[in-house]
Order: structure tokens, then C-alpha cells, then sequence
């Protein structure tokens, strides 16, 4: 059996003599060869879990192993094995782009003549080379991202770690730099990711682990988990007031009530975010709410389907939502909220 | 550090280097790293290190005995002292020169790396134990140092208008200078790491300046025998070591005894390792 990427053990952290605690007792097993994410809130002990594991947080407990190395033991031979993308640039300003890139293969054991030929090798694979002579401060938000998972693989290590690769980036510098870490994995690389965006888990890992406060609280494969929540479609109704008075939920209550009448297949009616939410299966479904809304008297204002998202399955989990104050943006293939 | 060698199937090295192998050459990298940036940022680290001790010597050794005013007065009484206290501020400036490098080397690059570039974390991930990578820190400042050391000896010995009495004791010189250099490097990767990037001020404001004027760069130590408490007072001062000891191995100017020179730098040194080294881990390692 291949020794596994990462496997830790009741890895813990607490800060301040144990009365905060920020990663709380994790096994978790990543297989070489995977893209896995670890999804969570703000706050939920991604980045502490990704620092335990690239040798920068001393753990309170447990033990952890790179490719079968200790890493609290032996941290400074883990580091061989480990490629850290963290979340800002830290790309080393005195030097241009190319010797940012040399030097990382100097510090790594190459060779002048290998850490040349792994820099020029790395400046075309990331599109670099003709920004090989400029000063790194120069680059734009994703090319700086891009250099530094150019950096950060080029003395291939066992598992690449991005920490929130692609917050602060726009949508077609995100979106490229899938394509990356795909392209990466396609070649064999083993990736470690955190992420808030659930569509970025969801798009990009094999497994992912939502995590929460600390803990992992569910971990597979994210059709696996979105299965686990639901099996169906989501179906989210917005309606005018009827008129019969009562606050908005006690209204959008009602009206899920009258719609879960006329479709008795569908699951219970639930109020999210100023509409009502319905689990559904088989075909036609808009056609059918939209027959059932008329046949209860209801004006429908905006109607949208889509599967269930990895947002749906941590509000399931935890009761919240993934990201803390008002929603940023709607979640992709549904309504606007109002 | 075990050598472990593992075999991955698909991604990865082929073998995993004993750490002490792989920390050897990640030291050498990270060095030719920062000579590299020194070799690139020549043309500021020239004024930068040469301007101070060249307008030093020039107020101090050329125009004071010039419009006869301060040490040394026309006469050829005042000419002795004007050429006494020239060599005296020779060996002085070189000291200065040194410690200031330590500063302008090691500390601010640090308390940049730290307050806000965070450079310092991706340096830190080169497979090399943490507290190398800081002495790693504290070689190529000494480097720096005895660069420019050799740079303003030189020029400090030529601009005086009086003649500057010079004598080189080269046991003395190849073994204090490269001490002096660690001794102003580790004390700068211990400011480095300790001030952050708003209290810089303070820095110079508060620790610098009384450390460069109560350093016995203007003056011997031997002379300050007239202010009996500032003579003990100043014993705590890291930079009086450096200049004494350049004193005894540029001049024959009167100095500390070798013995106290010697082994106040090197526990100076010590010190300043320890609790850089300390601070260093603190700050990189939660």
C-alpha cells in the first residue's frame, strides 16, 4: 500500500494555555495523487491545520506525516517534501521573477546548472518567460499567484498546499488558476487546499473536508456530500404578498405550505433567505411549481432550480452559513435574494 | 537529523535528503541569495555606507583644523593633537561604519520581512532548521560588514588635512574585524526581530543614537578616565568593543586591553545570537 500524501492524528492547537482552541483533535488522511480541499469558515482552523502541516505552527498535540515523514519531528526534513502557496505575496521583492524561481531551487539542493533549467522550465509552463527579468512587485494579482505555485513546485514536492489560493483574485485570473492546479494534478502533484468559496471546493477537489470550529464535520467526495444532504433538485420560490397580513416568514410559511399540498413529492417546504426552498425530483419540475403556484393563488416573483450546492450541505451540517455576515453574492444557478 | 529515504510512485523526489545534507546547501543558497542582493543594490549600498564616515572625517579632520576651530587650534601644539585625534576618529569611524551596517544589513530588512512583506515565511520553508536560517541572517550581515569596513578604511584615512598615524597590527585586524562584524550583525538581527516597523523611530531616535555617541567612535575609552562614571557607564555599550578593538589594530592610539576587547565581543556576540535566534523563532513559529 503507497504511503499516504498526509495522515495526521488527533493534531491539535489551542492558543492562550489551551483556552482557545483553533484546531481541535484532526485525523485526516490525504491519498497521493488527489486534489483535497478543506472548506470552512473563517476562523474554522484552516489555515492553523495548513501551518501545522507545513512546519510554522508547533502543534499542541497529535502527530503529523508527509509522505511518511514526521513533521513535528523532523520538520526540517518535511519541508523537502512541501510546497506552501500561502495567502498573501511573499515573493522575495530584492530579486526579479527568474531568480525568485532560482534561488527556490538553490535553497532546495539544485544545482546552478539544475535550479536554470528548472526555472526556465517553470517560466513556460506558468507563462512567465517573458516576465522573467521583471521586478515581481511589477506583477499583476494573478501572475504574482501564478509565480508563487511556480515557486512553490519546483522542486516537486509531495503535497503542493494553497492556503485560500484565489481570494483577492478576479474571476478570470481565479478561474486560470484552476486550470493550473488541475494541469498540476493531471502530472501526478498531490494538492492540499482551503478554500471559503464552496464552488471552488466543489470544482476543483476530489474530497473535500468541511470544517467547523476546529472540527472536521463531514468529509467525501462533493457529490457524496451533497448527496448526503439531499438527493434532489433545490427549488427556490419567490412569491408576492398575499395580502393576508403576518411577518415575512409567517407568509412564506403559508405559501410553502399551500405549494408542499399540491406537490406532495417534494420535501418539506423550508424559508431561506426570503423564499421557499423545496427539495424536488424527476422532470419538468419548474412547469409543475409554477402549475402549483397558480393553482394555489400564488404570484410567483422569481422561480430558480438547481442542484444542491456545498453551501446547502454546510447550513445542513452547522446550521449557518459558510461565509459570516450578509451574503457577498448569490450562490451560483439561484434567484437573487431581496 | 536521520537520513529517511522514501520512494514516492508518482510525484516528489526520489529520495528525501538527510536534513543535515539539505540544510547545508539551502545555508549556501540563501547566502548566495543575499550576496546576490547586495551585488544588485551596489549603487545604494555605496552612498549609503560611505557618505556618513566621509562627511564625519571631513567636518571633524579637515575643516575643524582648517578655520581652527575645535580640536587642535593652528599651533603646532594644536596640529599634534588635530593629527592624535584624527587617528583616534580613524579607527572611531571604521567601528561606526560596521555597527551601522549591522543595522542597515540585517535589522531593517528584518523588521520589514516581518511587519509586512512576510517574506520571511517563504525564506523559512528552505529545508533547513529555523535557527540557521537566522544565522544565515547573521553571516551574510557580517559579510556586508567587513565590506564596508574595508571601503571607509581607506577613505578615512586619506581625508584628514592633518597626517593620520596608522599602524596596522594584523593579528589584531584579521581577528577583531570579522568578530566586530558578527558582534554588529547579531546585533542587528536582535533589533531586527524585535522592533516592528512603527517603533523604527524609536530605534534610531532612542537606541542608536546614544549607542553611536557613547560609543567611543569620537574618543578613546582610556581617555574618558577624566569622567570616571561615563568610562563604567559605557562598558555596556556594545559599540565601545568594536571601535577599541579597531583602535588596537589600526593604531597605535591608546585602547582597551585586548582581553577585555576579546572577551566583551564575544559574549557580546553570544548574547545577541541568543536572543536574536530566540526572537527569530518566536516571530516564524506560532
Amino acid at each position: 500500500m503507497p504511503v499516504a500524501a498526509i495522515s495526521t492524528t488527533g493534531l491539535r492547537k489551542t492558543y492562550r494555555d489551551g483556552q482557545v482552541v483553533a484546531v481541535d483533535g484532526l485525523d485526516l488522511e490525504v491519498r497521493t495523487g488527489e486534489i483535497f480541499g478543506l472548506l470552512g469558515p473563517n476562523g474554522a482552523g484552516k489555515t492553523t491545520t495548513i501551518g501545522m502541516l507545513t512546519t510554522s505552527v508547533v502543534p499542541t498535540g497529535g502527530s503529523a506525516r508527509i509522505g511518511g515523514v514526521d513533521v513535528i519531528g523532523e520538520p526540517a526534513v518535511a519541508k523537502q517534501l512541501i510546497g506552501v502557496v500561502p495567502q498573501f505575496n511573499t515573493l522575495d521583492r530584492a530579486l526579479d521573477v527568474g531568480e525568485n524561481l532560482y534561488f527556490h531551487g538553490r535553497y532546495f539542493g539544485m544545482s546552478r546548472a539544475e535550479a536554470r533549467t528548472a526555472r526556465d522550465e517553470a517560466l513556460q509552463r506558468f507563462n512567465l518567460a517573458d516576465r522573467a527579468t521583471m521586478p515581481v512587485m511589477a506583477l499583476s494579482g494573478g501572475m504574482a499567484q501564478r509565480l508563487m505555485v511556480a515557486r512553490a513546485t519546483l522542486h516537486r514536492p509531495a503535497v503542493l498546499f494553497l492556503d485560500e489560493p484565489t481570494s483577492g483574485l478576479d474571476p478570470q485570473s481565479r478561474l486560470a488558476l484552476w486550470d493550473v492546479v488541475r494541469g498540476l494534478q493531471a502530472d501526478g502533484q498531490t494538492v492540499l487546499l482551503t478554500t471559503h468559496y464552496m464552488e471552488e471546493a466543489d470544482q476543483l477537489c476530489d474530497r473535500v473536508a468541511i470544517m467547523d470550529n476546529g472540527r472536521i464535520v463531514a468529509l467525501d467526495t462533493p457529490a457524496g456530500l451533497k448527496r448526503s444532504v439531499t438527493d434532489g433538485t433545490v427549488v427556490r420560490v419567490h412569491v408576492a404578498d398575499d395580502g393576508l397580513g403576518g411577518t415575512t416568514d409567517e407568509r412564506l410559511a403559508r405559501a410553502g405550505a399551500a405549494l408542499h399540498q399540491r406537490l406532495p413529492d417534494a420535501g418539506t417546504p423550508s424559508v431561506i433567505d426570503n423564499a421557499v426552498q423545496l427539495t424536488m425530483n424527476g422532470e419538468g419540475i419548474l412547469p409543475r411549481v409554477m402549475g402549483a403556484a397558480e393553482d394555489a393563488g400564488l404570484t410567483v416573483t422569481d422561480l430558480s432550480a438547481a442542484e444542491p450546492t456545498l453551501e446547502t450541505v454546510f447550513i445542513a451540517l452547522t446550521g449557518r452559513r459558510l461565509r459570516e455576515g450578509p451574503p457577498q453574492g448569490p450562490p451560483p444557478g439561484m434567484g437573487k435574494p431581496r | 537529523m536521520t537520513t529517511t529515504p522514501t520512494t514516492r510512485a508518482t510525484t516528489g523526489p526520489a529520495t528525501v535528503r538527510a536534513g543535515g545534507a539539505a540544510a547545508r546547501t539551502a545555508f549556501i543558497g540563501l547566502l548566495s541569495r543575499d550576496l546576490t542582493v547586495l551585488r544588485k543594490s551596489i549603487k545604494e549600498f555605496l552612498p549609503r555606507t560611505l557618505l556618513q564616515p566621509l562627511l564625519l572625517m571631513f567636518v571633524f579632520t579637515y575643516v575643524f583644523p582648517k578655520i581652527g576651530q575645535g580640536v587642535g587650534g593652528g599651533s603646532a601644539a594644536g596640529e599634534a593633537a588635530a593629527s592624535a585625534f584624527a587617528t583616534v576618529l580613524v579607527a572611531g569611524v571604521v567601528g561606526l561604519s560596521v555597527f551601522f551596517q549591522g543595522v542597515q544589513a540585517v535589522a531593517l530588512p528584518l523588521v520589514q520581512e516581518f511587519g509586512y512583506t512576510k517574506e520571511i515565511e517563504d525564506r523559512v520553508l528552505a529545508p533547513i532548521p529555523v535557527a540557521l536560517v537566522a544565522i544565515e541572517k547573521v553571516t551574510a550581515g557580517a559579510i556586508q560588514c567587513l565590506f564596508a569596513a574595508s571601503l571607509v578604511f581607506p577613505l578615512a584615512s586619506f581625508v584628514p588635512a592633518t597626517p593620520v598615524n596608522l599602524s596596522i597590527h594584523w593579528p589584531l585586524l584579521i581577528t577583531l574585524a570579522p568578530l566586530a562584524c558578527l558582534v554588529a550583525s547579531a546585533l542587528g538581527l536582535s533589533f531586527g526581530t524585535f522592533f516592528e516597523p512603527r517603533s523604527v523611530p524609536v530605534l534610531f531616535g532612542v537606541v542608536i543614537l546614544p549607542i553611536t555617541f557613547l560609543g567611543c567612535t569620537y574618543y578613546s575609552w582610556s581617555s574618558l578616565e577624566s569622567i570616571r562614571w561615563l568610562q563604567i557607564l559605557v562598558l555596556v555599550n556594545p559599540l565601545v568593543y568594536i571601535s577599541e578593538g579597531f583602535r588596537a589594530a589600526l593604531t597605535d592610539s591608546p585602547h582597551m586591553p585586548l582581553w577585555a576587547i576579546y572577551s566583551a565581543q564575544v559574549v557580546f556576540l553570544a548574547l545577541f545570537l541568543r536572543v536574536g535566534i530566540r526572537n527569530f523563532r518566536k516571530r516564524v513559529l506560532s
